[in-house]
C-alpha cells in the first residue's frame, strides 16, 4: 500500500502537467465549438510557434541559472533586419541568416556580460531588451515595413498540410530535447544551474557552458523573429512586445524551477499550449482584454507559487531553508 | 522511572520513496542526560531527529514530552517546546553575516516589529567574545572556513536555551581543541538539566561524552543500553551486525619515482613557501591544526582558487593548472571539505553526480550511452557499497555519509594519479570508513599517490607513509612513518617546534 501511494505520487508529479494540458484541451472545446475547427487550430499554432521557440530558448537558459528578459525585443530586431535583407536582396536564405546571425550577436553581448562580467543575468538582459528595442526602432525610424511578396511563405505557408511554422518548432524542439539529454552540453547545464561552485570544482567549464546556452537562445530568438514577421507580413519594429514574459511563463508551467537545475522540453511544450490555449479561448469568447492580462498574471503567480512549494518539499529534504530567505534578501 | 524521560517516541514509522527509513522506533531520552545514536550511514538517525524537530511528519507513532503527547508540526514549533537542532547538512547563504545568520528566524524586534539590529549587533558580539571566536558580526559566511561555519552552528543551538538540543554530526568539521570546548559546554547544560541527543560516527568520541546509547540499524532499534554496559567493540558489532576489525588496513607498498613535486608555492596572505613532493605509490598526509592552510594549499593546487607563485610538477614534467579541468587532465583530483557547496548537485540524480566527472566516457558518439552509463554507476556504487534506492534518485536525498560516498566514486570512475583527499572521512561509518582506507592502499599499489588532509590524527598516523605538519600558511614538519606520534605533530602543529629546511 505505501509503495502504491508513492507510485501515484510519483506519476502525478511526473504527468500532472500533461494531464492539466489536455483536462484544458476538452475544456476549451466544449467552451467553444469554433475551437476544434481546423482554422482555429492552424491559426494557434502558428502563433504558438514563436512564443514556443523563445520558451525552448528561455528553458536552456533558466536551467543554468539564468534567464533572457531580451527576447522579445531581440525578435524584433532580428524580424527587421531580416525583412530588409529580404527586401533587398530577394533571398529567403539571406534573410533567415541575418535574422539568426542578429539574434546570435545580441547573446553574446548578454553572455558577456553574464559570464565574463558577472553581471546579473536579470538585469544585463533588462538592458538588451531596451537596447535591442531602440535599435530596431531607430533602424526603421520607427515605421512598419511593408509589402514583403514571397517573404510571407515561412510565416504563412505549409508543407502537405502542415504549418511550415510549425515544422520549425518541432525541429527545434527536437534539438533542444536532444542537447539536454544527449550531450555534455546538456548535462554540464543542469549542473551548472544546480549548483555552479560544484560544477567548476567538478572540472565543469562554466564558462563555455554559459555562452553556448545563450548562443543557442540567440539562434532561436532569431528563427523566431523571422517567423514572426513573416506570419505577420510585416517588419514590426514595434512587435512581440513582452513575448519574453510569455515564454517565461509557459517555461515556468511547464515545471521548469527558477533556482536552476530543473527542467523538461516535454514541460515547456506542454506549458507553452496551455498559455496557448488559455489565450484562445479567451479571445474565441470575447473576453475583454484587460481582463485577460489579470488571468494571465493570476496563472504566472499560481505557477511561481507551485514551483517554489514543490520546491520547498524537496528542500525539506536537505534543508536548504536559508536558500529562500537569501533570495528574499537579494 | 517513566516520570524521568524529558522526550520518548514510541513506534515511529517514516517511509520515503523507496525506503522504508524508520520501522516502529521507540527510543526515550532522561532529563539532564547525553543520549548519543549510533548507526551506520543510511540507519536512520537523521531522519529520527528531523521527525523530532517537526521537520518531517511520521506516517505513524507518537511523541512525548515530559510524558505528554505533542505533535510537531514544523521547526518553529519545535522551538517553543524547547527543542532545537543542529543539522548535519550544514546550510547557508554564502552572502550572509555571522550575526544575520546567528538571528535567523529568531530576530529581535521592536515595538512595530521592525529588526532591532543593535540588538543583534550586541549579542552576537557578546556570544563571540565568550566563545573566543576571532571573527566580527558582519563577516560574511563565504569568508569562513566550514568548521567555523560548525562552530556558529553549535552557538546558535545553544542559544535558544533550550531544553532539548539535538546535536547531528556537530563535530564532522571540527578538530580535537573545538570539540574539548563543546564537550565543556555540553557538560555545563547537562548540569543545567538540559537534555542532549547527540549523533557521532567518532566512536571515542561518543564514549567521553555518553550517558546512554541507542544502535540503529536498517531503520529499527537494535539496542538501546547505558555507556557502562558497552564497548566500542560491542557497538561497531551492534552497527554493521557483524564483527569488524578496527585496526587500519595499512599495507607495505613498494615506493617508485616522485610523481608530484610542488616547489615554493605561494599566495599573497594564505600561504607562503609550499615545498613537497609525492613518490608513486605513497599515501601523504597533511595535518595541523583548524586554520593552518592546509585546505587552501591543495585547493590552490587543484586550480580551484589563485596562486600567486610556485612550480608544479607532475610525473617530472612541469604543468600548469589554472583551473580545475586542467588539473584533472595530468590525472590529478580533488575531494573537496564542504560536500554542499562544491560536492553535489543537489536536486540532480546519483547517476549524473557521479559521472560529472568524466562525461566523456558517457558521451561520445553523438549521444548519451544510458547502458553504459547505469553499468559504469552501478559498478561503482556497487564496489563502494552506496545506499540508494535507485541511481535516479536526487542525491539530497540519501543520507550524509553516502552523500559523501558518491562525492568521492564521482572522483574514482576517473580512476585519477592523484588523489587528493580533504576529510574524506567526514560523516562515514565505521564500515565505510574501512572501505575507503581499503580502496586507498589499492591505488597507492597501483602506483596512484594518495593525498589525505585530514584533521582526524588516527586517521593520518594510520594510513599514510608520510606526514607534513602545516602552522600557520607553512609547512613546519616533516614526519616518516616510524617516527608517527600524536605528540610530534602537536608540536609541530602549533608551532613549539620546527624543522629546519623542510624540503
Ligand atoms: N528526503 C528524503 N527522501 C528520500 N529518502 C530519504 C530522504 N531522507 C532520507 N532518506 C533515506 O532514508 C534513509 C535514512 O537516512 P538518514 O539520513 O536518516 O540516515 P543517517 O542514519 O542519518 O545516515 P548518515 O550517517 O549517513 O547521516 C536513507 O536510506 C536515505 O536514503
Ligand atoms: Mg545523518
Amino acid at each position: 500500500m505505501k509503495l502504491g501511494s508513492n507510485f501515484w505520487s510519483t506519476v502525478k508529479k511526473k504527468y500532472s502537467i500533461y494531464m492539466i494540458l489536455v483536462g484544458l484541451f476538452i475544456v476549451c472545446s466544449l467552451a467553444n465549438p469554433n475551437f476544434l475547427s481546423v482554422n482555429n487550430l492552424t491559426n494557434i499554432s502558428r502563433q504558438l510557434s514563436v512564443t514556443t521557440i523563445l520558451a525552448l530558448g528561455a528553458t536552456l537558459l533558466i536551467i543554468s541559472g539564468m534567464l533572457d528578459l531580451s527576447s522579445g525585443s531581440v525578435l524584433a530586431l532580428a524580424g527587421v533586419f531580416a525583412v530588409s535583407t529580404y527586401k533587398a536582396t530577394g533571398s529567403l536564405l539571406l534573410a533567415l541568416t541575418v535574422g539568426i546571425l542578429t539574434g546570435i550577436v545580441c547573446n553574446v553581448i548578454n553572455a558577456i556580460m553574464v559570464s565574463t562580467f558577472k553581471a546579473p543575468p536579470f538585469i544585463a538582459t533588462l538592458a538588451m531588451l531596451t537596447v535591442a528595442r531602440g535599435v530596431a526602432l531607430l533602424y526603421t525610424k520607427g515605421q512598419n515595413i511593408l509589402q514583403l511578396g514571397n517573404f510571407t511563405e515561412l510565416g504563412q505557408g505549409s508543407i502537405g498540410v502542415i504549418p511550415i511554422p510549425i515544422i520549425f518548432l518541432i525541429a527545434i524542439a527536437i534539438l533542444t530535447w536532444y542537447l539536454l539529454n544527449h550531450t555534455r552540453f546538456g548535462r554540464s547545464l543542469y549542473a551548472v544551474g544546480g549548483n555552479e561552485e560544484a560544477a567548476i570544482a567538478s572540472g565543469i567549464n562554466v564558462h563555455n557552458v554559459k555562452y553556448t546556452a545563450f548562443i543557442i537562445n540567440g539562434i532561436f530568438v532569431g528563427i523566431a523573429g523571422v517567423l514572426f514577421m513573416s506570419r505577420v507580413n510585416a517588419g514590426l519594429p514595434n512587435g512581440a512586445i513582452n513575448y519574453e514574459f510569455t515564454a517565461l511563463t509557459a517555461a515556468i508551467i511547464g515545471g521548469t524551477s527558477f533556482s536552476g537545475g530543473i527542467g523538461t522540453v516535454g514541460g515547456t511544450l506542454a506549458g507553452a499550449f496551455i498559455v496557448g490555449f488559455l489565450d484562445n479561448i479567451m479571445n474565441l469568447n470575447n473576453v475583454d482584454s484587460y481582463m485577460q492580462q489579470i488571468v494571465r498574471g493570476t496563472i504566472i503567480a499560481l505557477a511561481v507559487i507551485y514551483d517554489i512549494r514543490s520546491r520547498n518539499r524537496r528542500a525539506k529534504a536537505t534543508l536548504v531553508k536559508a536558500e529562500d530567505l537569501g533570495a528574499d534578501k537579494k | 522511572m517513566k516520570e524521568n524521560f524529558k522526550l520518548r517516541v514510541s513506534q515511529i514509522e517514516k517511509s520515503f520513496p523507496g525506503v522504508k527509513a524508520l520501522d516502529k522506533i521507540d527510543f526515550a531520552v532522561k532529563k539532564g542526560s547525553v543520549h548519543v545514536l549510533c548507526g551506520e550511514n543510511g540507519a536512520g538517525k537523521s531522519t529520527l531527529m528531523k521527525i523530532i524537530n517537526g521537520i518531517y511528519q511520521p506516517d505513524s507513532g507518537q511523541i512525548y514530552i515530559d510524558e505528554k503527547p505533542v505533535k510537531i508540526n514544523n521547526p518553529i514549533q519545535a522551538r517553543t517546546l524547547g527543542i532545537s537542532m543542529i543539522f548535519q547538512e550544514m546550510s547557508y547563504v554564502p552572502e550572509m553575516t555571522v550575526e544575520e545568520n546567528l538571528f535567523l528566524g529568531n530576530l529581535p524586534v521592536k515595538r512595530f516589529g521592525n529588526v532591532n539590529w543593535k540588538e543583534v549587533r550586541r549579542r552576537t558580539k557578546e556570544l563571540l567574545l565568550a566563545e573566543n571566536l576571532p571573527y566580527s558580526p558582519t563577516t560574511p559566511l563565504k569568508d569562513l572556513t566550514i568548521s567555523d561555519i560548525q562552530m556558529l552552528e553549535i552557538i546558535k543551538a545553544i542559544s535558544y536555551k533550550s531544553d532539548i538540543i539535538i546535536m547531528d554530526e556537530p563535530t564532522s568539521a571540527i578538530t580535537l581543541k573545538e570539540v574539548e570546548k563543546l564537550f565543556v559546554k555540553i557538560r555545563e547544560l547537562k548540569a543545567r538539566g538540559v537534555s542532549i541527543i547527540y549523533i557521532s560516527h567518532k566512536l571515542d568520541e561518543v564514549f567521553q561524552i555518553a550517558d546512554d546509547i541507542t544502535v540503529l540499524r536498517d531503520g529499527t532499534v537494535v539496542e538501546s543500553h547505558p555507556k557502562e554496559e558497552l564497548d566500542i567493540e560491542t557497538v561497531i558489532a551492534l552497527m554493521v551486525g557483524r564483527k569488524l576489525t578496527t585496526t587500519f588496513p595499512k599495507e607495505h607498498v613498494a615506493i617508485g619515482e616522485d610523481m608530484l613535486q610542488v616547489e615554493n608555492l605561494n599566495c599573497t596572505n594564505v600561504f607562503h613557501n609550499i615545498n613537497f613532493h609525492v613518490k608513486k605509490g605513497e599515501i601523504l598526509g597533511f595535518a595541523g591544526l583548524m586554520g593552518a592552510g592546509r585546505t587552501e594549499v591543495m585547493r590552490a593546487l587543484f586550480g580551484l582558487d589563485p596562486k600567486t607563485s610556485g612550480i608544479v610538477k607532475i610525473k617530472g614534467k612541469e604543468v600548469t593548472i589554472k583551473n580545475v579541468r586542467q588539473s584533472i587532465d595530468h590525472g590529478m583530483v580533488m575531494l573537496s571539505e564542504d560536500r554542499r557547496r562544491y560536492g553535489i548537485i543537489p536536486m540532480r540524480s546519483v547517476k549524473e553526480n557521479t559521472t560529472l566527472s568524466n562525461l566523456k566516457s558517457v558521451f561520445y558518439a553523438y549521444r548519451n550511452h544510458k547502458k553504459v552509463e547505469k553499468k559504469l554507476v552501478s559498478e561503482i556504487l556497487n564496489k563502494m557499497r552506496i545506499k540508494t534506492p535507485t541511481i535516479d534518485t536526487p542525491i539530497a536525498s540519501l543520507s550524509g555519509g553516502n552523500q559523501q560516498k558518491v562525492v568521492l566514486a564521482k572522483w574514482m570512475i576517473r580512476n585519477p594519479d592523484i588523489l587528493i583527499l580533504d576529510e574524506p572521512t567526514r560523516g562515514i561509518d565505521v564500515g565505510a570508513k574501512l572501505e575507503i582506507y581499503k580502496l586507498m592502499t589499492d591505488l597507492a599499489k597501483e602506483g596512484k599517490v594518495v593525498i589525505i588532509v585530514s584533521s582526524e590524527l588516527p586517521e593520518v598516523i594510520g594510513m599514510c607513509d608520510r606526514i607534513y605538519v602545516m602552522a600557520k600558511g607553512t609547512i613546519t614538519g616533516e614526519i616518516n612513518r616510524g617516527d608517527f606520534s600524536q605528540e610530534l605533530i602537536m608540536r609541530y602543529a602549533t608551532g613549539t617546534l620546527t624543522a629546519e629546511g623542510v624540503n
